[in-house]
């Protein structure tokens, strides 16, 4: 970590959002991970999403867990409210917060040890349950922060910083997402930002659980030859499907397309998602067609990115469990204790 | 792009904004990271080495450095530059045995200086100490030229010229004080194997209007009623005082006016006040001393009864587009305006005048009546005689007689030697990391927040009392301190090393000023529109890598670069380093292999 302050000057022609914020009042402290590490451009990314979506910073809150990755949270959005919570336990934390408020924007921050290991349940869980969030992980299939033992994310056959070969099958986040009914799915490579901010803003516009999964390279115990998820390996075997332009309801669109070459996904929020295909075949409506491709490119020994999957019909957990549209922790003792009669009518009913 | 060419001493010199404006390119940061330490001793001497007369510079200059400093593109002000220099100056302490003496031995060759202004003494300085044996001639009596005759000691006590003047006289020159030359043909027929004309823009624009004869008494020219107030000969003036003209000559007759007696004085210009050519702290300080400013008036006459000046009468002025659509300024056709007063001070202008050169020695002159003078090497026609100063290439200033005088000993020295002039000896440069440790540098790189500290005055009614009082009392530690900090040093440079990098995006995440980023190539006008941030100063350099392991390039616009360093502490290879870069330019007698400029 660097000894000074990050400065407060910044470029005289910095754009301003609709907020009149620039994107430099979206970061946080400086980052105190090892230079160059992958986790730092997602919490670039992150920031200039935050920036372009005019998002109030009050209004969102960012979960973590335990690990480098989910260190992030301290990086960026410095105005908005943060909760670092134990080791692989976000997901219930974040599944909490969301029911006690449900008008916050939740922001899950996670690294592969963190969410495909110890807290692997507790992930598919909220997937499983439509918790209304943004649940990214950062994955550099290492354990960054106890110094780079293979995570449960490791390509079998991958080699460690000294050598040693991992045997154990990967956990492939996506697939898992997509079959836990997640209903925006994405994988993003932290060396590309320019496919990473859109998947982010979309993930955070979108309602129900939306899941992005970002290859992160470990700079310190996993970037060397023979590892899968180097900043080489990912360049050489990154295969993006489809590119994304997040359009928000009020933006006019000027971008002119070739005719057929664009999905356009219009979300309950009135935003409209842009899918450039790269992939001709590919159809990012389809969850049982997206979960075979990913198999095919996967066993071709490809790293699929993009926008994997999207239903712009989907629902939430408080959809389901039909709570009141004001959050609980603005209801009231009048709205929260009825009194005997409606107990008594509950009781009645049960009879 | 290209990529760009570090090793060429121009790319990283024009990062160093202050340096590379300086026309005698004063390592700036240098010494203003000494003054940080409390070094004075050192900050002065890398002045001296450069512009010879830092404590008065420190109080005078023109500072064309301040407008060009990086510090006024990120915050609203540049660096007090000038008035730190000052600091070493005031604080240097005793710096007598680090100063040259006079040459152990004579090369037996001779120059002649015509005026002991500081382009002269400046070519005595860069001469004398390689054995030349320099003799200056000056119609004063007193060494300093304008330094000492023009500006007042309110702004520049004559202690510190006496002092800056002194560490050259002592390297030996003859000084032949009170002798006018007036001939330069007998002064090459003596036996000088050089001379260099430093006599500066001796003659005051008279205006001739009505009234002018009559009223002679109370009219002065403002430059010659200065040298005489500075000499002694003059102490007073009338109540009432209009100064005619808008430049720092007129700023430095009414401030010596308000102290010898006027209480009512004016300045009357015929432009508005934005076009006036005085720097505009110097109108600051005339309005903080109580002197109106009226703009758009041009005089007309002057007004007399019984041989007494009166008043002026002016003419209102305004701007009017003619009929080729140019903008002029023109009478408005209002009615004219008289204004009272005792004694008027004419200060419209100031010209070269070379009465004392014959035009028949092989010295060509130009059409304006200006000698034909080598930009590069200052030589005229005749190869034997160099000018420099104002009497090159008309009025400038102090900073610019300097970096003149600089050039012509260069000059002078290798034409003696039989070396090509036009040849000039290349700047010595040095390029070392700061690396300390991962996060430590060996320069400050946290950036201070803080605004342009301003200089202390003396109150007001004790300056206006006495005309040798120096009003500006200069910064003291704590302020010198805190203006010293909000240097940026931009001769710290960003280094990259294109191999290294394996394109994390690192430094360009963490950049708080958006310089960096990772692109595709192509020509510069298409490669600024494509920047981080856009990059719309096109003063400011692009650094351009080769191409990197994915094809793109790294693009840093220099511009609003603030040398925090961060971009080098992000990146896991060392790919960016942060360089110190000192250039020093080389002076009579040094230097290695020549170039052609
Ligand atoms: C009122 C006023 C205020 C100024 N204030 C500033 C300021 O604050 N900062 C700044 O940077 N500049 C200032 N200047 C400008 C600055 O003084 C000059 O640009 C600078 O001094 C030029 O230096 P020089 O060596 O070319 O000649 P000068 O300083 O003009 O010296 C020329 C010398 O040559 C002598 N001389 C001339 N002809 C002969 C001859 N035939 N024989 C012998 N000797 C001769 C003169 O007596 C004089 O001493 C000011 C000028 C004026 C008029
Ligand atoms: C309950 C518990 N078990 C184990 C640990 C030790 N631990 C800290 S971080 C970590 C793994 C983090 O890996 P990952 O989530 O991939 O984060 P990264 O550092 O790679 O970004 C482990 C096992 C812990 N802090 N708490
Ligand atoms: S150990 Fe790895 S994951 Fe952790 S900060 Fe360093 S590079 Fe990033
Ligand atoms: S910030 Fe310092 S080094 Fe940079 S231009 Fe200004 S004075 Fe010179
Ligand atoms: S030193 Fe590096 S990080 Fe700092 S402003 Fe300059 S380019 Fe940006
Ligand atoms: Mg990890």
């Amino acid at each position: 970590m660097t000894y000074i302050a990050k400065p407060q000057f910044h470029h005289p022609e910095l754009p301003r959002n609709a907020l009149g914020f620039t994107r430099r009042d979206y970061e946080g402290r400086v980052s105190t991970l090892c230079a160059g590490c992958g986790h730092d451009s997602i919490s670039a990314a992150i920031v200039q999403a935050a920036f372009e979506l005019d998002l109030e910073p009050h209004r969102l809150a960012k979960l973590s867990g335990i690990g480098c990755s989910s260190k992030t949270p301290d990086y960026f959005l410095g105005a908005s409210h943060g909760f670092n919570t134990v080791h692989g336990r976000m997901p219930s934390v974040l599944t909490g917060a969301n029911l006690a408020n449900r008008d916050l924007i939740y922001l899950g921050v996670s690294g592969d040890g963190d969410s495909a290991s110890i807290g692997l349940g507790q992930f598919a869980h909220a997937i499983r349950r439509g918790v209304n969030m943004a649940y990214i992980v950062e994955n550099n299939g290492v354990y960054g922060l106890t110094k780079g033992q293979f995570s449960a994310t490791a390509d079998a056959g991958s080699k460690s910083k000294r050598g040693i070969v991992n045997h154990d099958n990967p956990i492939d986040m996506v697939s898992l997402a997509l079959q836990l009914g997640a209903s925006y799915v994405g994988r993003g490579f932290s060396g590309d930002k320019s496919q990473l901010t859109p998947l982010i803003k979309g993930a955070i516009l979108h309602k129900g659980a939306a899941f992005i999964d970002v290859i992160s390279p470990c700079v310190a115990f996993n970037n060397h030859p023979g590892s899968t998820k180097s900043f080489d390996y990912v360049r050489e075997h990154n295969e993006a499907v489809n590119r994304l332009d997040v359009i928000l309801g009020r933006t006019p669109i000027h971008a002119d397309y070739e005719p057929g070459t664009v999905a356009e996904v219009t979300q309950h929020d009135g935003s409209v998602l842009k899918l450039r295909k790269l992939a001709a075949d590919y159809d990012a409506s389809d969850r049982n067609r997206a979960m075979a491709y990913l198999q095919e490119r996967q066993s071709a020994g490809e790293i699929v990115t993009g926008l994997l999957y999207v239903d712009p019909d989907s629902s939430d957990l408080h959809d389901h469990l039909h709570t009141a549209a004001t959050p609980l922790n603005r209801l009231g003792d009048a709205e929260l204790t009825p009194g005997s009669g409606a107990l008594d009518a509950i009781n009645a009913s049960l009879r | 792009m290209e990529p760009t060419n570090t090793e060429a001493p121009e790319y990283f010199h024009r990062v160093v904004d202050c340096q590379w404006a300086c026309p005698a390119h004063t390592p700036v940061p240098e010494y203003i990271r000494m003054i940080a330490e409390g070094r004075h001793a050192d900050a002065y001497m890398v002045n001296w080495k450069s512009n010879v007369f830092p404590g008065v510079l420190g109080r005078t200059c023109d500072r064309p450095c301040e407008p060009a400093c990086r510090r006024g593109r990120v915050e609203a002000e540049p660096v007090a530059i000038c008035r730190l220099k000052r600091v070493a100056a005031d604080n240097k302490g005793d710096v007598s045995a680090r100063m040259p003496g006079p040459a152990a031995q004579k090369n037996g060759y001779r120059v002649a200086c015509v005026g002991a202004g500081p382009a002269s003494l400046t070519v005595a300085r860069d001469l004398a100490p390689l054995g030349y044996e320099v003799v200056v001639y000056d119609g004063d009596h007193r060494a300093g030229g304008m330094i000492r005759s023009q500006i007042p000691r309110f702004r520049l006590p004559e202690s510190v010229i006496d002092e800056e003047v002194g560490w050259i006289t002592a390297l030996g020159p003859e000084m032949r004080l009170g002798q006018q030359v007036d001939s330069l043909k007998a002064l090459l027929d003596m036996d000088y194997d050089a001379i260099f004309v430093g006599t500066g823009a001796p003659r005051g624009r008279d205006l001739n209007v009505p009234g002018r004869e009559e009223a002679r008494a109370n009219i002065h020219i403002g430059i010659d009623w200065l040298s005489s107030v500075s000499f002694g000969h003059i102490e007073k003036i009338g109540r009432r005082v209009i100064v005619l003209g808008g430049g720092n000559t007129a700023m430095d007759c009414c401030r010596t006016s308000r102290r010898l007696g006027g209480a009512d004085v004016k300045v009357i210009v015929r432009s508005g006040f934005d076009e006036m050519k005085a720097s505009p702290w110097e109108k600051e300080d005339a309005m903080h001393e109580g002197i109106p400013i009226l703009n758009f008036l041009a005089p007309k006459a002057f007004t007399h009864e019984n041989g007494r000046l009166t008043g002026v009468v002016f003419e209102a002025m305004g701007w009017q587009t003619d009929a080729g659509g140019r903008r002029k300024l023109l009478p408005t056709g209002e009615p004219d305006q008289h204004f009272e007063c005792d004694d008027v001070l004419v200060a419209i202008g100031q010209e070269n005048a070379f009465p004392w050169i014959e035009r028949d020695i092989g010295l060509d002159f130009d059409e304006w009546g200006m000698p034909v003078v080598d930009p590069v090497t200052f030589q005229s026609t005749n190869p034997k005689v160099f000018f420099g100063g104002d009497a090159a290439f008309g009025p400038k200033n102090i900073i610019w007689a300097v970096a003149h005088g600089h050039e012509a000993a260069v000059s002078i020295d290798r034409w003696r030697r039989g070396q090509d002039v036009r040849l000039r000896p290349p700047p010595g440069v040095t390029l070392v990391s700061q690396k300390m440790g991962i996060h430590e540098w060996s320069y400050e790189n946290d950036i201070s927040n803080d605004e342009r500290r301003k200089v202390p005055l003396l109150e007001t009614k004790k300056a206006l009392a006495d005309v040798k009082a120096e009003v500006e009392l200069g910064f003291d530690r704590p302020l010198s301190l805190a203006e010293a900090h909000r240097c940026l040093n931009c001769d710290v440079q960003t280094v990259f090393a294109a191999p290294l990098c394996i394109e994390c995006d690192a430094c360009m995440d963490v950049c708080p000023t958006d310089c960096i980023t990772f692109t595709a190539n192509g020509a510069e006008e298409d490669l600024r529109s494509r920047l981080k941030a856009p990059a719309e100063n096109l003063e400011q350099p692009l650094y351009v890598s080769g191409a990197l392991k994915t094809g793109r390039v790294m693009v840093k616009d220099e511009d609003v670069c603030l040398h925090c360093g961060l971009c080098a502490e992000r990146c896991p290879t060392g790919a960016w380093d942060m360089q110190k870069f000192l250039l020093e330019m080389t002076h009579a007698g040094g230097g290695a292999q020549c170039q052609a400029r």
